[in-house]
């Protein structure tokens, strides 16, 4: 009953200025709106830079590098146990890139609960020949079928099919930049050395563009089987082994882990790519600041029509206090203005926040670089709205509580003295 | 015992701006259930301020206040609005009533902050209130379209409308003409003959306060006669 009077009283004082409620509200409404834009854009951005290294990158990938032994023979010496030992100008042994057991090591990751799934790969550093000049590249050997399943392979091979990379004996596909440079059109044959020297004829089915240039005019992809047959090895070499987990997150733990188990170098995502989550958070910070500084200036023009209100209403707050309502009430009353003016102009800012993402979303933006991109990216996360209703009442409730707090101190025999 | 609404002991005041002055020496008077009490001294001898204080409203003083039989020292300031609000009716001066609301809103609010009754009963009860003073056609209107004698008559209606035990006026005739004064001062006759309302009015027309059960008149912060 209290509380419905004295939302009553309030919902009557702000229909009496309801131009002036209007424009704080629209303060509100603004900032929330700039809020909601701001971040579901910024987040997008985010998501589609992330999704160029996320959704290509292994979370976690295990191989051999070429380093110098970790023990030397004198560590291994009973005798000179106690002693300290150097050995200077020491030199990799000359072992192999390749994991040994890598089908096996494969079947017992793909059993393992943590695992979405694997897929080999095989890097093998070539030449690419070009009339008298040999560029330097990287064929990448994959499973077709894998890399597409786990990372997505279709969707930046940008022409040609990419399963006739698995269908067409030595093919390749190419990167765009290397295809520029080589002048390489579909169906054109060219020629790879590799560095031991053996070359092999590979017909080029597709073109590959990651939105990374720097990469595209090196990386080009063929098959398993043709990559090891230009290296002149068998049908168990593999020198990678990419694995998806379940839980991103988990990912640093399991690399230990698996690196450890099997003996071989393991990275993970986070170690391999921490530049592109400073990246990401940087930008979700200067988007938060914005939209919060946005807010504390709507904070403020509430505060004003507030303390406006409450030098006008002196004589009805003091004839409210002489009649029976207490400092609380009053301090609810005003309060209470406060906060429907945070709620509705938040509700409207949401709303336009809305509007304004999905208008962004249907601008064309196309680049090169990001193949599969044709609209600028919105992420519409409910959290943004979340955090945007809470941010709106919050702000509003304080830059009504302490002109609220003003009105409930009034005293009304100084008021009523003064006519 | 019974038959004492309201008490008095000893009530002293000093403001302390810019130098202390005592303004209320040791003020004591009874006021009894029914008695229709008026106020008179000099401007300046501290009758408002007196009243400010048997009021609730004032709560800076020394001496003893009792209103219906309840001390009101040591009372926080919610409970004092809620005997402000319960027992107390008040008229001023000026009339302060709220121009977002129709006069019958105005009149109800003290009702539905008391919370006694049910809405619509609270309405009747405010629309009887507002026919004792003869203004019930004006009931619907914003308070700012009504003359300044029917605007002090709906603040009575108001001080009214939760059956206080007391009603306190501060010159409530002060901002009227003649006629309207005599309305009002016909008023508060009827509250007091009829409804055997208590009320303790301060005024400075003396014709109006002879006409009252009990004249208390003061001169420099004290009772001369009562
Ligand atoms: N806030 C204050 N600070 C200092 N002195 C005050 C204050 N309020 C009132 N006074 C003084 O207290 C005295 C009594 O004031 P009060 O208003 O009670 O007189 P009054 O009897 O009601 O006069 P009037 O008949 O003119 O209304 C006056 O001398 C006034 O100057
Ligand atoms: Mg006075």
């Amino acid at each position: 009953m209290n509380l419905k009077l004295l939302t009553s009283i309030s919902k009557s004082l702000l229909l009496a200025r309801w131009k002036q409620t209007l424009v704080a509200a629209i303060g509100v409404t603004f900032s929330i709106t700039m809020f909601i834009t701001l971040l579901s854009f910024m987040s997008g951005l985010n998501d589609l830079l992330d999704g160029l290294i996320v959704n290509r990158t292994p979370h976690v990938r295990l191989y051999n590098e070429i380093q110098p032994s970790k023990k030397q023979p004198i560590d291994l010496n009973s005798e000179y146990k106690n002693h300290y030992n150097f050995v200077s100008s020491v030199k990799p042994k000359n072992e192999l890139l390749q994991i040994q057991n890598s089908g096996a090591i494969m079947q017992m990751l793909k059993h393992d609960e943590r695992v979405l799934g694997v897929a080999p790969k095989i890097t093998a550093q070539v030449f690419y020949n070009v009339g008298n000049i040999d560029l330097t590249g990287v064929i990448n050997g994959i499973d077709v079928e894998a890399e597409n399943r786990l990372f997505l392979f279709k969707d930046y091979v940008t022409a040609g099919n990419y399963i006739d990379l698995k269908n067409t004996p030595n093919s390749i596909i190419l990167g765009k930049g290397a295809a520029e440079k080589m002048l390489a059109n579909i169906g054109d044959v060219i020629q790879v050395t590799t560095t031991k020297g053996e070359r092999l004829q590979l017909k080029v089915v597709g073109y590959f563009q990651s939105g990374l240039q720097d990469i595209d005019k090196v990386q080009s992809y063929a098959s398993m089987a043709t990559t090891q047959k230009l290296l002149g090895e068998s049908n168990a070499y593999v020198t990678d082994i990419q694995i998806k987990l379940k839980d991103i997150l988990t990912a640093p733990k399991v690399a230990k882990e698996l690196g450890k188990l099997f003996d071989l170098e393991a990275i993970d995502i986070q170690t391999a790519n921490s530049q592109f989550e400073t990246g990401s958070s940087v930008r979700s910070l200067i988007s938060y600041a914005v939209g919060i500084t946005l807010l504390i200036v709507a904070g403020f023009g509430i505060y004003n029509i507030l303390n406006m209100m409450i030098y006008e209403k002196m004589d009805s707050i003091a004839i409210l206090k002489a009649t029976g309502f207490s400092g609380k009430d009053v301090q609810k009353i005003f309060i209470g203005i406060a906060l429907t003016i945070g709620l509705f102009g938040g509700m409207l800012g949401l709303l336009f926040g809305f509007g304004l993402s999905q208008l962004i979303d249907q601008i064309p933006f196309n680049t090169a670089a990001l193949p599969t991109v044709k609209t600028y990216p919105i992420n519409y996360n409910p959290k943004f709205y979340l955090i945007g209703t809470i941010f709106s009442i919050v702000t509003t409730y304080f830059a009504g509580y302490f002109p609220s707090r003003k009105a409930s101190k009034i005293d009304p025999v100084v008021i009523i003295r003064g006519k | 015992m019974s038959n004492i609404i309201l008490s008095a002991k000893n009530i002293s005041k000093s403001f302390h701006d810019p130098v202390t002055v005592q303004i209320l020496k040791e003020v004591t008077f009874t006021i009894n259930k029914g008695e229709f009490v008026s106020v008179i001294g000099k401007s300046g001898c501290g009758k408002s301020t007196l009243l400010y204080i048997l009021s609730t409203m004032d709560t800076d003083y020394e001496g003893e206040l009792q209103i219906d039989g309840m001390m009101m020292a040591n009372k926080k300031e919610a409970e004092l609005a809620v005997v402000r609000n319960e027992k107390i009716g008040f008229v001023f001066q000026f009339h302060y009533l709220l121009n977002e609301f129709t006069v019958l809103r105005n009149v109800m609010l003290p009702g539905l902050k008391l919370g006694k009754y049910p809405f619509k009963e609270i309405e009747h009860r405010a629309y009887e209130k507002l026919k004792i003073l003869g203004i019930e056609k004006e009931a619907l209107k914003p308070p700012n379209q009504l003359s300044g004698g029917q605007k002090q008559r709906v603040a009575i209606a108001r001080a009214l409308i939760n059956d206080p035990v007391i009603i306190m006026g501060d010159e409530p005739t002060g901002n009227l003409d003649k006629k309207n004064s005599e309305i009002v001062f016909d008023i508060f006759q009827e509250l007091s003959k009829e409804f055997k309302q208590t009320l303790l009015i301060v005024t400075h027309d003396n014709e109006f306060a002879e006409r009252t059960n009990r004249i208390i008149e003061m001169e420099d912060g004290r009772i001369i006669r009562m």
